[in-house]
C-alpha cells in the first residue's frame, strides 16, 4: 500500500471520511423522501446561523470535548475507554453531592470544589476496570461497558430511593442552590455584547479549552505523557525501558475518568443545575468519534468536539422544525465513526491510488 | 415461593433468554473466528424493525422474519467489510453500527407508518403463536413434572425452541465438523489456516454472516414474538447482555445456554419484586437485579471464578503478507 504524505493523512483523510458519512446521510434522507439540501440549510442555520444558534452548538461541543479527551489520553496508552458514558453520569453524581452539600455562596467557590467532586468520581468509576485490566488482564473495553450499565442502574437507584426530594415524582435530584449557578456565555462582561440572548453555553468552555491545553502538556511536554506514548506503542519496549505497566494504565484510565467526569460540570451544573437521569445524553460515546475524528490531538479534539455539537444542535433542530426525527443525528453519528474509525484504510487506499502516480515521478 | 410462582418465573426466564441465547451463539461464530463484536445490539435490533415492519405490511410473521434476517445481514457485511476486507477496527465498527442501528430503524419505521417511530401492533398471523407441546395437558396432573412440562416447556413460540436446537447444532458444529475445527483455528491463529491453504477471508465471512443470521432470529423474536411490534430502542441493552453472557459462558455453547438462562432469569425476577421480597425476607432494590448480569461478568472477567480467555486472533485483522 501506498504511504501518504504527512498532510494528506492528517487533513484529506478525515476530510474524505466526512464527506462520505454527509453522502451516505443524504442518501439515508433520500430513501426516507425528505430533501438533503433542506435538512442541510435547517441544521446550519439552526447551529451555526446566529449567536443564539451556536450558544447551543458551544455547549454541546463543550461535553464533547471532555469526553473526546478522556477517550484521546486513554488512547495514547493504547486503552480503549468505552466507558465515558459510565464515568460521565458518575461525574454528575459527584457535582450533584458537592452542590447539595452547603449552600454555596459564589460559584466562583462552588465550581472548583464541583470540578474536584466531577473528577474523582469520574476516576473512580474508571478505576475498577483499570486495575482488573492492568492486575488480572480483563478486556477494557468489555468491562467498561459493563460498568456503563451499572452506572445506569447504579444512579436510578440513586435518584428514586436516595436524591429524590420527598413528593416530586421525576426521578432528579433536589435543584442546587442560587450560588451553584454558573455564568453563561450571555452574562459574561464582553461577550454577552454578542450572546445578546440567554444561551446554555457557560464558562465551562473556557474550562474545557484550558484542559484541552493541559492534555497536550501531558502528553507531549511531560516525562508521565512521554511514558504513556510509549507503553502506547510497544507494552515490551517500555516495559524494557523500566515503565511500570500497572502504573501507566492507572494513571491514564484515571485522568480519562476524571476528564469524562468533568464534563458533568458542564451540562449537570452549568444547564440543568440539578441531577437528572441519563443527564449524559450519549455524550460518553460521541466522545469516541469525536477523538477518532480528531486524531487524537487535543487541536483536533476542540475541532471535531465542536462539528459534533453542531450536528447535535442541528440534529435536534430537525427534530423541532421539520418532520425529519431527531435519530437522524444519531445516524450520522454512527456514519462519521464508520467512516472515521473503521473505514478508514479504505479512505487510505483509495488516496493510495490518487497519490501514486505523482509520489513515482518525483522518485524519477 | 410456591410451586406455581416458581413456574412463572422458569417460564418467563425462558422468553427473555431466548433472544439472549440467540444472540449469544450469533457472537460466539464471530468471536470464535476471531472476529469481535460489539455490534450484537444494533443488528437485532435493525432485525426487530424489519420484521415488525414487513410483518405488519405484509401479515405474514414469517416474510417478517426473513426480513428480519436480511436487515441484521446487512448490517454484518458491512462488520464484515470493515473488519476483514479493510482491517478496520473491529471494536470502533460495531460501536458505528449500533449508533447507525439505533437511529436508523427509527426513521424508517416512522417514514413508513408515521406512529412515533413504531410499528403497527402485529396479531394472528403477523406474530409467532405459542406452540403447545404433545400431551401437556395429559401430563399436567403428573406431581412436579406435569405441571414444570405444561407451563415452563410447553407454550413457547417457535423460535424458543429454535434456539434451544442451536445450542447442540453449535456444538456439533464447532467440535465435530471440518468447519468448525478451522473456524476455531482462525480464531486462534489464522496463519496456519493460511499455511493450510484455507481462505481466511472466507472463513471469517462465512463466521460473519452466521452471525448476521442468528442476530436476525434473536431481532425477529424481540418484535414478533416477545412483544407484538417494535418500539424504539426494544432491544435495551440485550446485546450487551449476550455479550456479557458468552464471556460469562468462555465462549462454549452449553455454557452460553446455561449463562443466557441465568441472565433471563435475573431479568424475569426483576419484573417480580413481590417474590423476592417474600423469599429474601427484605427489600431488594431492583436495580441490583438490572446490574446483576453485569457485575456477575465482571467477576468472572476478573478471573475470580475461573479465567475467561478470549480467542487468541480476537479483533485483530489478519494481513497475509507480514
Amino acid at each position: 500500500m501506498v504511504k501518504l504524505p504527512t498532510w494528506a493523512d492528517v487533513i484529506l483523510v478525515p476530510l474524505i471520511s466526512l464527506l462520505l458519512a454527509a453522502i451516505f446521510s443524504a442518501i439515508v434522507l433520500l430513501a426516507i423522501g425528505q430533501s438533503p439540501m433542506e435538512a442541510m440549510k435547517v441544521m446550519v442555520e439552526g447551529a451555526v446561523g446566529s449567536p443564539y444558534a451556536w450558544g447551543y452548538t458551544l455547549y454541546y461541543a463543550t461535553s464533547f470535548m471532555f469526553t473526546g479527551l478522556a477517550v484521546t489520553v486513554a488512547f495514547h496508552g493504547s486503552l480503549f475507554n468505552i466507558g465515558g458514558e459510565g464515568q460521565a453520569q458518575l461525574g454528575g453524581l459527584g457535582v450533584a453531592l458537592v452542590c447539595l452539600s452547603i449552600n454555596w455562596p459564589h460559584w466562583a467557590l462552588a465550581l472548583p470544589a464541583a470540578m474536584i467532586g466531577a473528577a474523582l468520581f469520574g476516576a473512580a468509576w474508571a478505576a475498577i476496570p483499570a486495575y482488573l485490566q492492568a492486575k488480572r488482564g480483563s478486556h477494557i473495553v468489555i468491562t467498561t461497558i459493563m460498568f456503563n450499565y451499572i452506572a445506569a442502574a447504579l444512579m436510578i437507584h440513586i435518584l428514586v430511593n436516595v436524591l429524590r426530594p420527598a413528593g416530586q415524582m421525576d426521578p432528579a435530584s433536589a435543584n442546587f442552590p442560587e450560588g451553584t449557578n454558573l455564568p453563561t456565555l450571555h452574562e459574561i462582561p464582553g461577550l454577552s455584547l454578542i450572546f445578546t440572548k440567554q444561551v446554555p453555553a457557560n464558562v465551562t468552555f473556557f474550562i474545557a479549552l484550558i484542559c484541552a491545553y493541559l492534555v497536550w502538556v501531558l502528553l507531549w511536554r511531560t516525562r508521565l505523557g512521554y511514558e504513556i506514548r510509549a507503553f502506547g506503542k510497544s507494552e515490551k519496549a517500555a516495559a524494557y525501558a523500566g515503565i511500570s505497566s500497572f502504573k501507566i494504565i492507572m494513571v491514564a484510565m484515571l485522568i480519562s475518568g476524571a476528564l469524562s467526569g468533568l464534563m458533568a460540570i458542564n451540562n449537570v451544573m452549568g444547564e440543568s443545575g440539578r441531577l437528572l437521569q441519563n443527564a449524559s445524553e450519549g455524550a460518553g460515546f460521541i466522545g469516541i468519534a469525536v477523538a477518532l475524528m480528531g486524531r487524537n490531538h487535543p487541536v483536533g479534539v476542540i475541532l471535531a468536539a465542536i462539528l459534533f455539537g453542531f450536528l447535535f444542535q442541528g440534529g435536534a433542530e430537525l427534530g423541532l422544525w421539520t418532520s425529519i426525527p431527531i435519530e437522524l443525528r444519531t445516524v450520522v453519528q454512527g456514519l462519521v465513526i464508520l467512516f472515521t474509525g473503521a473505514l478508514d484504510q479504505m479512505v487510505r487506499m483509495m488516496l493510495g491510488f490518487v497519490f501514486r502516480p505523482s509520489l513515482a515521478k518525483g522518485a524519477a | 415461593m410456591d410451586y406455581d410462582t416458581l413456574l412463572q418465573i422458569l417460564g418467563a426466564s425462558i422468553r427473555f433468554g431466548t433472544p439472549l441465547l440467540l444472540a449469544c451463539l450469533a457472537g460466539l461464530y464471530s468471536e470464535r473466528a476471531g472476529i469481535f463484536d460489539i455490534g450484537l445490539e444494533g443488528k437485532m435490533l435493525m432485525a426487530a424493525m424489519c420484521t415488525g415492519a414487513v410483518a405488519a405490511i405484509t401479515g405474514s410473521v414469517w416474510i417478517g422474519l426473513l426480513a428480519g434476517i436480511a436487515g441484521s445481514l446487512c448490517f454484518a457485511l458491512v462488520h464484515g467489510i470493515a473488519s476483514i476486507t479493510f482491517r478496520g477496527n473491529q471494536l470502533i465498527s460495531g460501536v458505528a453500527l449500533n449508533f447507525v442501528a439505533s437511529g436508523i430503524t427509527v426513521l424508517i419505521a416512522q417514514a413508513l407508518f408515521r406512529q412515533g417511530g413504531r410499528t403497527p401492533p402485529l396479531s394472528g398471523d403477523g406474530r409467532f403463536n405459542p406452540i403447545t407441546l404433545p400431551f401437556a395437558d395429559a401430563l399436567s396432573s403428573v406431581p412436579l413434572l406435569g405441571p414444570f412440562y405444561a407451563k415452563v416447556l410447553s407454550g413457547h413460540v417457535i423460535l424458543v425452541y429454535v434456539a434451544f436446537l442451536l445450542v447442540p447444532l453449535t456444538w456439533w458444529v464447532l467440535y465435530r465438523t471440518r468447519f468448525g475445527l478451522r473456524l476455531r483455528a482462525v480464531g486462534e491463529n489464522p496463519a496456519s489456516v493460511d499455511t493450510a491453504g484455507v481462505s481466511v477471508v472466507r472463513l471469517r465471512f462465512s463466521a460473519v454472516i452466521i452471525t448476521g443470521v442468528l442476530c436476525g432470529l434473536a431481532g425477529a423474536y424481540m418484535s414478533a414474538g416477545l412483544q407484538a411490534g417494535f418500539g424504539r430502542e426494544m432491544t435495551a441493552g440485550r446485546g450487551y447482555i449476550a455479550l456479557a453472557a458468552l464471556i460469562f459462558a468462555k465462549w462454549r455453547p452449553w455454557a452460553a445456554l446455561g449463562a443466557t438462562m441465568l441472565f433471563g432469569f435475573l431479568q424475569a425476577l426483576a419484573l417480580r419484586p413481590d417474590v423476592i421480597t417474600r423469599t429474601v425476607g427484605f427489600d431488594v432494590p431492583v436495580a441490583a437485579l438490572d446490574a446483576l448480569p453485569y457485575i456477575l461478568t465482571v467477576i468472572v472477567l476478573a478471573g475470580f471464578v475461573g479465567r475467561a480467555i478470549p480467542p487468541r486472533a480476537g479483533g485483530e485483522p489478519y494481513v497475509k503478507e507480514r
